[in-house]
């Protein structure tokens, strides 16, 4: 269980003259489930970005399995098994949800133009385990995105369909980290308890290590291990949920500080 | 498909009667300025004296007046297009609106009337050509010297534009299947006037029994012609036609495929047979379609399916014509060493392939990392270098510069010579390539490969953080429609004869992809149907199509076409459904959820829920 999987050392990036991240450390340990929280503008999506190779630090190192990710491009960084959603929703809207899910596994399929052309039984069987384990991966979402869904566009999806599909789409890309970037932003009380069970079961039932980024502070107390509070690119606190939510300093960066001792 | 219906037939809908004169008089006047923009400029463009020679009807109609006529008609009709919504109130259909179409129509022939008297006062031949005498002359429906023939010709303009236009609008009021009988009559009295020689090339005896003898239908025919439409429209021909293509669109079993092969099969069967009972005229435009359709599959793949704007496509014809000619053709450039061999063309086929996939690879490496709009750029670019290397006096020792390379040998393949007085050999070898092209198109599209290129269409950044590695992926699209490209110049190279740089320029570039935008982009279908419509009926660059006469407007009409395809209906001809979607997702969105197809509720589907 202690075994490192993802170890960030000093890690900086400025964008012009501002820090988005300033000197951080951080780490996830294999099986773990870590909560990035902290205020709009802390540095949590920058630092997601950094992780999954879509920016590049100005300084520091991102070591995935001791292997170093900085420099590496957004798809090579998902081959070597970190894959991620994003906050703003992005599927590919006119592509069905079926193929949502079955062209995420690119990176874990190997069939060319030969294949294509000549129809081998290669191609045919690749073709037939992509599509199997597509459907496995989102028959974990229970019905909602199986059966006539399959077949239709991810644009008709409702709000919440569309967050699972891409959860869905993360999970296909067969990583061992998953960076989960607000899985329940503007998901209803009762939608977001029942996502908190599964990303619970994504890591029981899938072996999945998962950074998630939310500020749905009961579903950060529900599933993580570990908390990490970020507040100008700087790490504020680390710890268990309770110390991090009772660390003064947290209570700051969210509400202020109070009016007396303000000088 | 969309939300809005022209014929209320919802019951949501209310319709409120207005009378005849309550318009929106703003539309009115908008739309009947721009016709009388539109009849001026096509004017003054010249169209109407450089096709008055080409008479479509003896002696009523030329195609030169048939280019103003349309306008009051089609705008006639446009001007009473009303949107309809669920559950909105719309304007019921009455003599309202051939009142509107009548005003349009009459504010139209003003603006022609105003002309007339224009060019008969002054003098404005510097800056426009065809500010002309003879412009006047066909304007006055050649009325020669008589008193009075400037009002005779405002006049009949005057009638003739408002009476159209009512009668265009007019359209709106008929019942459907009338409506659609006499759209029928009118393009089939059209189509086999203006595709006159055509038909004669097909059926020969029909010359004497129904055109003139200086071209054109005879009076008579074209009303029998327009009658037999009309009642074979009316006695439900095309609906037959219809319930066959819905029964097979909407059959998902097994049974689909049989159905689909013998379509396939009897389609290759036609185009095999047909070239051989038709004449030569038929037979070279066959070949240029088939010429066209080659490079604008290669394309479809490139731009419709992997979103990769290339602007220089046409240097990969280039490639593929110089290096058939080069490996097979005596008259070559003298540097090349005399190991250099000369070979049949099939066996300068394969290096052809390979030289294209090479020069896409070197081409594509530095272009296919920038996206949108620098990527189109920078291909424009490419396609003119390409073409400038092969013109340069540096490379001249090899390819001729200006000269080009003559004496390209015909394809020998022994039971059949492909050169170019045999236009039905070159078609029936296009033939054979478009089908490996389409076969390859329709593969890809299916495989890891077309859904990779789909996701990094739809969005690179998500594409490639998906586990993509685009530039890879991209760059396969660029060389495979390099590679089909190349195809067609070797077919080119052989048709021809000798291959020269003005055989590539830029234009082509422009046409290709004018096919593959017209006729729907990322549908094979759909690019068929453009090359046939585009290539077939107006031309390429240089290669005549059935509208020779068009000519030197050629350009212009490609122009037009565009810019109402884009803004009428963008995913074109033959749409693919999914960009069709990406284009009118809002209309798409509405159809669904009134459909009751978007989920709203985010509760589990019941046990076997369908749509």
């Amino acid at each position: 269980m202690n075994h490192r999987m993802l170890d960030i050392q000093n890690l900086s990036v400025t964008f012009g003259g501002l820090d988005a991240l300033k000197d951080l450390n951080f780490h996830v340990d294999e099986g773990e489930i870590v909560g990035v929280i902290g205020p709009n503008g802390a540095g949590k999506t920058t630092f997601f970005n950094m992780i999954s190779g879509m920016v590049s630090p100005s300084s520091g190192d991102i070591l995935f399995e001791g292997e170093s990710m900085v420099g590496l491009d957004p798809n090579q960084v998902t081959e070597r098994g970190i894959s991620r959603t994003f906050q703003n929703v992005r599927l590919f809207a006119n592509m069905t949800i079926l193929e949502n899910v079955m062209v995420a596994q690119h990176c874990r399929t190997k069939q060319g133009i030969f294949g294509s052309l000549m129809n081998t039984a290669g191609f045919r069987n690749e073709e037939r385990e992509i599509r199997e384990h597509a459907e496995k991966v989102l028959g974990f979402f229970g019905t909602r995105l199986t059966g006539y869904r399959l077949e239709q566009p991810a644009a008709v999806l409702s709000y919440a369909n569309r967050r699972r599909l891409e959860i869905a789409r993360a999970m296909a890309t067969k990583p061992r980290l998953l960076l989960l970037d607000e899985p329940v932003a503007g998901m209803n009380p009762k939608e977001s308890a029942e996502l908190t069970e599964l990303i619970g079961k994504l890591r029981t039932e899938w072996g999945f290590t998962i950074v998630m980024i939310e500020h749905d502070m009961n579903v950060v107390r529900d599933v993580s291990d570990r908390v990490v509070c970020l507040d100008h690119g700087e790490t504020l606190a680390q710890g268990s949920f309770e110390e991090v939510s009772n660390n003064p300093d947290v209570i700051e960066a969210y509400l202020g500080r109070p009016l007396e001792k303000r000088a | 498909m969309s939300a809005t219906l022209d014929q209320p037939d919802s019951t949501t809908t209310t319709l409120v009667s207005k009378g005849a004169f309550d318009l929106d008089w703003r539309r009115v006047f908008n739309t009947g300025g721009l016709l009388a923009l539109g009849l001026c400029f096509i004017s003054l463009a010249g169209m109407p004296i450089g096709l008055n020679g080409r008479k479509l009807i003896e002696p009523v109609l030329s195609l030169g007046y048939l280019s103003l006529l349309w306008l009051p008609l089609v705008i006639g009709w446009t001007v009473g297009n009303q949107t309809v919504l669920e559950g909105m109130a719309a304007t019921k259909r009455g003599p309202r609106d051939i009142v509107a179409g009548a005003a349009v129509g009459l504010i139209g022939g003003a603006g022609l009337a105003l002309l007339i008297l224009l060019v008969n006062n002054f003098d404005l031949r510097d800056p426009l050509v065809n500010w002309s005498p003879q412009l006047l002359e066909v304007l006055e429906f050649d009325a020669g010297d008589k008193v009075g023939r400037t009002g005779f010709g405002i006049g009949l303009w005057l009638i003739a534009s408002t009476t159209l236009a009512a009668f265009g609008a007019s359209l709106h009021l008929m019942p459907n299947n009338i409506r659609k009988a006499v759209i029928a009559a009118t393009l089939t009295v059209i189509s086999f006037a203006v595709f006159e020689t055509f038909v004669i090339d097909v059926v020969d005896f029909l010359d004497d029994l129904i055109y003139a003898k200086r071209g054109g239908l005879k009076v008579w025919s074209s009303i029998a012609l327009g009658v037999i439409a009309f009642t074979a429209s009316l006695s439900g021909a095309g609906r037959q036609v219809g319930a066959y293509k819905q029964a097979y669109q909407a059959n998902t079993g097994p049974s689909k495929r049989t159905q689909t092969t013998t379509l396939v099969l009897v389609s290759v069967a036609l185009l095999i047979v047909i070239p051989m009972i038709t004449g030569k005229i038929t037979q070279e435009l066959f070949a240029n379609i088939g010429i066209f359709l080659l490079l604008a599959l290669g394309l479809n793949i490139v731009v419709g399916l992997a979103g990769i704007l290339d602007l220089g496509y046409v240097a990969f014809f280039a490639v593929g014509g110089y290096t058939t000619a080069v490996l097979t053709s005596p008259n070559r450039g003298d540097s090349w060493p005399d190991w250099f061999p000369l070979m049949p063309w099939w066996g300068a086929l394969p290096i052809t392939i390979v030289v294209a996939g090479v020069v896409g690879l070197f081409i594509g490496a530095p272009v296919i990392r920038m996206r949108g709009d620098y990527l189109a750029i920078v291909t424009l670019g490419f396609g003119e270098i390409i073409r400038i290397l092969f013109l340069s006096d540096w490379l001249g020792g090899y390819f001729n510069g200006a000269q080009g390379i003559t004496n390209v040998p015909p394809a020998d393949f022994g039971f059949m010579e492909v050169k170019g007085t045999d236009p039905r050999a070159v078609f029936y070898l296009v033939l054979v390539f478009a089908a490996i092209s389409i076969y390859v198109s329709w593969r890809l599209e299916r495989s890891r490969l077309g859904r990779a290129w789909m996701a990094i269409r739809e969005d690179e950044s998500v594409a490639e953080a998906m586990g993509i590695n685009t530039v890879n992926m991209k760059l396969m699209a660029f060389v495979v429609g390099a590679i089909l490209a190349s195809f067609s110049g070797a077919i080119f190279a052989a048709k021809v004869g000798s291959i020269f740089p003005t055989s590539f320029l830029i234009l082509i570039s422009i046409i290709i992809l004018v096919v593959v935008i017209v006729g729907g982009m990322g549908n094979i279908m759909g690019v068929i149907v453009g090359a046939v419509v585009l290539i077939g009926v107006l031309g390429g660059p240089k290669q005549p199509g059935l509208l020779a006469e068009l000519g030197q407007y050629k350009l212009l009409i490609y122009g037009a076409l565009l810019i109402w395809m884009m803004l009428q209906r963008p995913e074109g001809l033959v749409p693919n459904a999914r960009r069709s979607r990406e284009l009118h997702q809002d209309e798409f969105l509405q159809d669904a959820w009134l459909k009751g197809e978007v989920d709203t509720d985010d509760e589990d589907l019941p046990e076997g829920a369908q749509a």
